[in-house]
């Protein structure tokens, strides 16, 4: 046994093994979305994330462990998010035909993101350091860990916030849309990217085409939009 | 014996897609880097400046995208697989989650779902406006 015992200290030391778990907890969860007949609430990053835990609380191995194997996985996130250039190319002609929506839809989607986040959690009573932190919620985690330090609230409770309402807006996005018969995958697909960034885009990459390319740059005008105007708010004197 | 298919891509060509696109992503972490130095608090991420750069290369040279787009459509296909690391990280904060995690659950699903109908129905409204005014 202290043979075993002393294998498995090893072993949890090393990265390859939370790489490895990484790695399987998402092939289990893409069987198991699929015996669920690849419903959208069988989301493969909430499954693959909740197994890893489950897995992390049971070992008692603590994250800055676990992420020493799962960085590699992570680190290809730059890349791919340069990569998101290919499906916006391929429709690039829809995207000019609907730059007028776009940009009325981001400043509508961006500001509602923003204004209902802070005002619900107000209304709970939250105080001002979590308001703060809610606020950028819709964008990207790097982008959000930033815009809430400079807003007086916690960089780490955003990043979070963020990748909560990534996985929400992924699971309820197929079924909301299909509920209100919206069949404009391009109108979609922007919806899923501005709220989800990157997880809804990966959503609505399983999708369609059409709605991976709207949901991506919905995803990198939100980061934008949001950053600046928190930026330009800050620098009136607000906050 | 079971087939085993031919490689779909070549490995150089993967490599020169990779680079293409890890180097798209180090001239976007640079631009930040020097946009922060005019404007600071300024937060855009290097990637996404990446991908905007990305859109301009195989805007002017087609001749040279197939293998870069063989890599991305690689990369793109496991996308979701990218976020798990991050998504675990939500386990550090236990604490935070038992003190505000019902209330902050709400706001997150109310507001993701608002946030999800604006976004849609601005965006359609507006293509109805544009139809109507040009027909």
């Amino acid at each position: 046994m202290t043979g075993l015992g002393q294998i498995w200290v090893y072993l949890a030391a090393s990265p390859l093994t939370w790489l490895a778990v990484t790695l399987l907890a998402y092939v289990v969860a893409l069987r198991l979305a699929a015996l669920l007949g690849n419903s959208p609430l069988a989301n493969s990053v909430l499954i693959s994330a909740t197994l890893v835990i489950l897995v992390l609380l049971a070992t008692g191995i603590s994250y800055p462990t676990y992420f020493e194997g799962a960085q590699f996985v992570h680190f290809l996130l730059g890349p791919a998010t340069v990569s998101l250039a290919v499906p916006l190319f391929r429709n690039l002609a829809a995207v000019r035909r609907s730059l007028l929506p776009i940009v009325v839809a981001l400043v509508a989607g961006s500001l509602t993101a923003m204004g209902s986040a802070v005002a619900i959690a107000w209304a709970f009573g939250a105080p001002l350091e979590v308001l703060a932190s809610i606020a950028p919620k819709s964008v990207s985690a790097p982008i959000a860990m930033e815009l809430a330090k400079s807003l007086g609230g916690i960089p780490s409770l955003a990043a979070v916030l963020v990748i909560l309402t990534g996985i929400t807006g992924a699971v309820v996005v197929t079924p909301l849309m299909d509920a209100l018969q919206i069949k404009n995958y391009a109108a979609r697909g922007f919806a899923v990217g501005l709220t989800s960034h990157g997880i809804g885009t990966a959503r609505a990459l399983q999708v369609s085409d059409i709605g991976g390319a709207f949901s991506g740059i919905a995803m990198a005008l939100n980061g934008a939009f949001t950053s600046l105007l928190i930026v330009g708010l800050l620098a009136l004197g607000w906050g | 014996m079971t087939n085993i298919p031919p490689h779909s891509l070549n490995p150089n060509d993967m490599v020169a897609g990779f680079v293409v696109l890890i180097l798209c992503q180090l001239a976007g972490e640079a631009l930040v880097g020097l946009l922060r130095l005019a404007v600071p608090g300024v937060a855009l991420p290097g990637p996404v400046v990446g991908m905007v750069l990305l859109l301009v290369l195989l805007c002017v040279g087609r001749k040279q995208a197939g293998t870069v787009i063989s890599v991305a459509n690689g990369l793109l296909g496991v996308l979701s697989l990218l976020f798990v690391p991050s998504a675990v990280g939500i386990m550090q904060h236990g604490e935070l989650i038992k003190t505000w995690g019902f209330q902050l659950l709400v706001a997150v699903v109310a507001s993701t779902l608002l946030t999800l109908l604006v976004t849609v129905g601005a965006f359609l409204l507006t293509e109805k406006l544009m139809a109507r005014t040009s027909a």
